[in-house]
């Protein structure tokens, strides 16, 4: 796959993420007991693996669409918003109404479109930052998932809804199903037409790219429609996951997570070279390490703190400055 | 005409003010600078020129801490000096204004004049000193503006003075000024220099970076010419004519007209190019070594025969009737024919950018009309221009032009592909070939088509944006200052593309600040003054001066 | 004229909004313009102005500083858990608190600065690290019931108004507030610091190559900004008698969110600290009048803010697109 979705700076860009999972997945190895024990009940594997996968697939879901809009130079911040009005729209929708799932699918999929369409337009037509043009939504969505929702917690016990995200398929967990087929459909989308051209090209210059007939703006537009749509998607997964809409944490900081897993994946923040298969790796790295800290007692409260320290460690070695001065050693060691 | 490390004539005084020995600097592979000696002696105004990336730029930047060196000695009245930033730079008494005006856009002019110089009244900064300090020190300048305006809303030129007022503000001995009057007009610039002349009189050493002739002889005491990162020569102005000063920059045999850029009738270009003897292979083939751009048997021109005025065709490629655009364009008539390569000449400043804005569809004319072979046009973007047919290369190749972490490839193909749209993705082989061949016709030196186009050097980068016209296939290209700031062997590859080009049917639109380039490319121009288009010169009377004297004519 | 005049424009609009908000407040509720209104709205925000005041350094600069919030917890479970668990005296353990705060703002300058990181995503993790740091101090809420706290600080430094039948009385919180606004407009204005935070700001190549020194002046602003959110941190536990980790969360939204109605641009370079305090203000004033109208959800409140910011910075994108 890793070949297929980026044929070159793939594996400089995986090379990272994966030297770092290799690390944990070794301490996990020697200091975590029964880490790695699967066991296979009614077809459907359980174990911490199954479980790393399936809470990774909601950050890899919305990473998906994060990496093109960071692939344009943008970033959006309202996804971890944008999930909490999905997830409200489909609980509403499957509780207060007859809808038919694929309606309801359909639902959130669009309100993440339209939110992300609505970043876009600010983005493009008022020229608006784009830290403080989805700051706008990230601010104000979850008031309105809360509006949608009338402050309730909404629960549901909707079949087809909460089975999403509670079974599985060819043993694993569907959302991780959804996870690698988007990023594969992404893949395809990308390489595969000139769109994955055209999303480097904007973020390294969109200046240049005006100038040689490239519709910059909505090559944009579309990126950050589709990270709001992949958010919608997160959000659908993310309420059948605990059968209910909770506007208030549904998605909470889910944006910090999906940011730098597209970071540790190798696409830089400001733009330009994208990896879909290196933030694939950065989810899995970041829930691996959420889920390793779990299993050593690290409470869900502090849990923050090391993962801070980790993201910053690896953030600090995929730095620039750090990356010249290792260049210059081998250079040096040379003859 | 190499001349090694000599340090010719005047070395006479003692102990120069600035002393810089053995100074080295590599960026890569790349030497930027090679082991260059320089000194600048007290109460002298020195020039210091060179072809673009000759390494006046870097000498600067290391002189005043922006850039660390890798080894040499700057010494300064016998002293070693070691600045590890140009604040420090100025401690020690070096001032310096760089070539991109660096003042803080939203500042008054006071407050940029005095910042990181403020005085202080118990213990806060003083505000009414920074104004009167501000206004002594634009006073000396021999100006007179309101301090309290904010910089951002002053012209370019304005600009450029208070950061020369800011420079001047400190005790400073060496004054470095590096492309100073590249947006001052005349008479700003002998305001300028007259500030200079009596700057140094009063004791100040200037380093001037330059690449116009005539301000050197016009100001300059000595001259240093730096070449391929070495230094070249070191000579009184009265001491070096500008036959040899041309030569030790060109190092190469001198084309007629190259060294009479913005010469006066009175300094008139010797006509003859001097080889010398001592390099005569460069003299023949192509001077860069890149292969010049051939299109099937049209052989490129010689540097001296422009291309000969075909008879008119009845019909235009392009006509402009009376197209203005309020504070850009008062009124603009063109017309351009297949096959046919027209100069758009005219000060900075003329309207000559943005009339090829215009006909690129990035800004919008407010009256007349334009047509373009023979259907109305009004292109309301460079996408509605491109699907007509129409291609601009930018005049600021960096920020408009390349993308620079994209592959040579990807540049190249970046035009074609958008005309193409998203889902009409080229394969990969033909990607491959369309770029291979352009790469080849064109002579883009590049490591491989997969480099970084941010790895080439300028003229290259040049070649491979006209390599991304090309490969649309445009009925018009319109170049914008296409030879800035390349060397005169992509130089001359450029001219010679031009002149295939338009001899397969394109029509160029030729925007230069240079009119030995117009004069040698084009077979018409138009001169812009004042926004409107003036004058039209073709055929036999399309000189150097016929051009000048329309430019400077008022009526 | 003109040209200074429109840089002043967005605060001015501010004002403008601030005076009409409470006008339209006090004619459609009738208790609205009362002198215990006004008290309550700058005792609830004193807090938000001191964070606001150091996010207007760092946004000035043209950085970003997402921990705020987290720091605000930290400072305040650590004053707790000192004065509680480790019969630490109230100022001493104020004084620590604030160390730590300045400490761990110049960490992140550190890093942005060494590393060449961007700053949103190193005060992001900076966000992580304090957040999890506060809940390792103590995982839960400590009350604060210390006599110094209680009777001094909350009491005998609360300075009483006559105002109204009761009086009212102001509390020192309010005091440190303005004190630290007044503090930050003149070292702003007049200081080397301040001019340096602008220039950074507006345009940082040519600050460097007009001799500035950069790094002091981002490690400056950083460290002010972790001063400011453990000010921040300090006053909010006066208000609430407690400390608490989990307090404060997404709060550094709010507090860019007042910059930015103050008129400062998120790009930096232009902006004020008398601006942030009328966007103190008037995130303020619309709370207020939602408590007041009773039947609004208190959502609206976060969908008015986020509003507000994107009339704002909609605002100041056609100021500087008529500059250009």
């Amino acid at each position: 796959m890793t070949s297929f979705l980026r044929p070159r700076p793939a594996l400089t860009s995986l090379a990272w993420p994966l030297a770092a999972l290799a690390l944990l997945v070794l301490f996990n190895l020697l200091f975590t007991p029964g880490f790695f024990n699967i066991e296979l009940r009614d077809a459907r594997l359980f174990g911490t693996p199954i479980d790393i996968l399936n809470h990774a697939s909601k950050v890899a879901i919305v990473a998906v669409g994060m990496t093109l809009v960071i692939a344009t130079g943008g970033v959006d911040l309202s996804v971890g918003a944008v999930v909490a009005i999905a997830g409200a729209i489909a609980a509403m929708l499957a509780t207060r109404t007859q809808a038919p799932f694929p309606l309801v699918v359909l639902a959130a999929l669009a309100a993440g479109g339209v939110a992300g369409l609505c970043n876009g337009v600010l983005v493009t037509r008022l020229r608006l930052q784009p830290i403080v043009a989805t700051l706008v939504l990230m601010v104000a969505g979850r008031g309105v998932a809360q509006l949608i929702t009338d402050g309730l917690i909404i629960t549901f016990e909707h079949r087809e809804l909460s089975s999403l995200a509670n079974t599985s398929f060819a043993l694993l967990p569907i959302p991780a199903w959804i996870a690698i087929a988007l990023a594969l459909a992404t893949g395809l989308l990308t390489r595969r037409t000139a769109a994955g051209m055209f999303l480097e090209a904007v973020g390294d210059n969109d200046r240049a790219c005006r100038y040689a007939g490239v519709n910059d703006r909505a090559i944009k537009l579309a990126a950050y429609a589709f990270c709001g749509g992949c958010a919608g998607l997160a959000g659908l997964v993310e309420c059948s996951y605990i059968k209910a809409a909770d506007a208030n944490n549904a998605g909470l900081f889910l944006e910090l997570d999906v940011i730098l897993a597209v970071v540790i994946g190798g696409t830089s923040l400001s733009g330009g070279r994208f990896s879909i298969s290196g933030s694939l790796a950065g989810a899995v790295l970041i829930q691996t390490l959420t889920k390793t800290m779990y299993m050593h007692d690290v409470s869900a409260d502090v849990a923050p703190l090391p993962k801070a320290i980790a993201v910053l460690a690896v953030c600090v070695l995929q730095s620039p400055v750090v990356k010249d001065r290792v260049s210059a050693a081998f250079s040096r060691g040379r003859p | 005409m190499p001349r090694g490390n000599v340090v010719d004539d005047l070395v006479s005084e003692p102990s120069p003010l600035l002393r810089v020995s053995a100074l080295s600097k590599r960026y890569g592979r790349v030497a930027a600078l090679d082991a260059v000696d320089l000194d600048v002696s007290r109460a002298s105004i020195h020039a210091l020129m060179g072809e673009n990336g000759a390494g006046k730029s870097t000498l600067i930047k290391c002189l005043t801490g922006a850039v660390s060196r890798d080894s040499g000695r700057f010494q300064l009245d016998g002293r070693d000096l070691d600045p590890t930033s140009p604040r420090d730079a100025e401690g020690a008494g070096i001032s310096t204004v760089f070539q991109e005006i660096n003042l803080i856009p939203h500042m008054s002019i006071a407050e940029n004049i005095t910042l990181g110089r403020e005085s202080f009244r118990a213990g806060l900064i003083d505000r009414k000193a920074a104004r009167r300090r501000a206004e002594g020190a634009i006073a000396r300048l021999g100006l007179s503006i309101d301090v309290s305006r904010e910089v951002s809303s002053c012209s370019i030129a304005i600009q450029q003075l208070v950061a020369i007022a800011r420079a001047l503000d400190v005790q400073a001995r060496l004054l470095i000024l590096d492309e100073p009057t590249s947006s001052l007009d005349r008479t700003e610039t002998a305001r300028l220099f007259e500030t200079l002349r009596r700057l140094r009189d009063a004791g100040l050493a200037v380093l001037f970076v330059t690449h116009f002739l005539d301000q050197v002889y016009a100001v300059a005491d000595q001259i240093t010419v730096l070449r391929d990162a070495k230094h070249v020569a070191t000579r009184a102005t009265s001491a070096f004519p500008r036959l040899e000063l041309v030569s030790a920059m060109l190092g190469r045999a001198i084309l007629p007209s190259s060294t009479s850029v913005n010469a006066g009738p009175e300094q008139q270009s010797p006509s003859l190019a001097t080889k010398p003897s001592t390099n005569p292979s460069q003299a023949v083939s192509s001077p860069s070594g890149s292969p010049p751009f051939t299109d099937g048997s049209s052989a490129a021109p010689p540097p001296e025969s422009r291309p000969e005025p075909s008879p008119r065709p009845t019909r235009d490629l392009l006509s402009l009737r009376a197209v203005s655009l309020a504070g850009s364009i008062e009124h603009a008539d063109l017309s351009i024919a297949p096959g046919e390569a027209v100069g758009l000449a005219g000060l900075l400043g003329s309207g000559r950018t943005e009339l090829a804005k215009v006909i690129f569809g990035l800004d919008r004319a407010d009256s007349g009309s334009m047509s373009l072979d023979g259907q109305p046009y009004s292109p309301r973007s460079p996408r509605d221009a491109i699907a007509r047919g129409v291609a601009l290369t930018p005049e600021n190749r960096k920020a408009d032009g390349i993308v620079p972490s994209l592959s040579v490839r990807e540049n190249i193909l970046l035009a074609l592909q958008a005309r193409l749209g998203v889902w009409r993705s080229l394969s990969t082989r033909r990607r491959r070939d369309i770029a291979a061949d352009l790469i080849a016709k064109l002579g883009v030196k590049a490591a491989s088509a997969d480099a970084p186009i941010a790895s080439l050097s300028g003229g290259n980068q040049q070649k491979a944006l006209l390599a991304r016209w090309l490969a649309t296939d445009p009925k018009l290209l319109i170049l914008d200052e296409p030879t800035r700031g390349i060397d005169v062997g992509a130089k001359q590859a450029i001219e010679r593309l031009i002149a295939s080009l338009i001899s397969g049917g394109l029509g160029v639109l030729f925007i230069s600040s240079e009119l030995p380039e117009i004069v040698r490319t084009c077979t018409r121009a138009c001169v812009l003054r004042d926004r409107r288009t003036v004058a039209e010169v073709a055929g036999p009377s399309l000189t150097e001066e016929r051009v000048m004297e329309a430019i400077a004519t008022h009526d | 004229m003109i040209r200074v005049a429109r840089r002043y424009v967005p605060i001015l609009t501010t004002l403008a909004l601030v005076v009409a908000t409470f006008v339209a407040g006090s004619l459609a509720y009738p208790n609205f313009a009362s002198a215990g209104v006004v008290r309550n709205l700058l005792v609830d925000n004193a807090f938000l102005a001191v964070a606001a005041v150091g996010a207007t350094f760092v946004i000035l600069s043209g950085a970003i500083d997402l921990s705020v919030g987290s720091v605000m917890a930290f400072t305040s479970i650590l004053i707790a858990r000192l004065i509680e668990h480790h019969a630490v005296h109230p100022l001493a353990a104020i004084a620590l608190s604030l160390l730590a705060g300045a400490v761990f703002g110049l960490a992140q300058g550190l890093i942005i600065d060494l590393f060449k990181l961007p700053p949103f995503l190193v005060t992001l993790a900076g966000m992580f690290f304090a957040r999890g740091a506060a809940f390792l101090i103590h995982p839960q809420s400590i009350g604060i019931k210390h006599p110094f706290v209680a009777n001094v600080l909350n009491d005998q430094l609360s300075l009483r108004l006559p105002f109204g039948e009761r009086g009212v009385s102001i509390p020192i919180t309010v005091d440190i507030a303005i004190v630290t606004i007044a503090l930050a407009a003149v070292v702003l204005r007049s200081t080397r610091f301040g001019r340096s935070v602008h220039a950074v700001g507006d345009d940082e190549s040519s600050a460097l190559l007009m001799g500035l020194n950069i790094r002091a002046t981002r490690l400056g602003v950083f460290t002010l900004s972790g001063l400011c959110s453990a000010l921040a941190g300090i006053v909010f536990t006066l208000y609430q008698q407690s400390g608490d980790p989990a307090a404060c969360k997404g709060f550094e939204l709010d507090a860019i969110a007042a910059v930015v109605i103050g008129g400062t641009l998120l790009r930096g370079g232009i902006g004020s600290v008398l601006g942030t305090a009328l966007g103190v203000l008037l995130l303020g004033l619309i709370q207020t009048i939602i408590t007041f109208q009773g039947d609004l959800s208190s959502w609206w409140t976060r969908i008015a803010v986020g509003l507000l910011v994107l009339a704002f910075v909609a605002l100041q994108g056609q100021l500087s697109k008529r500059d250009e």
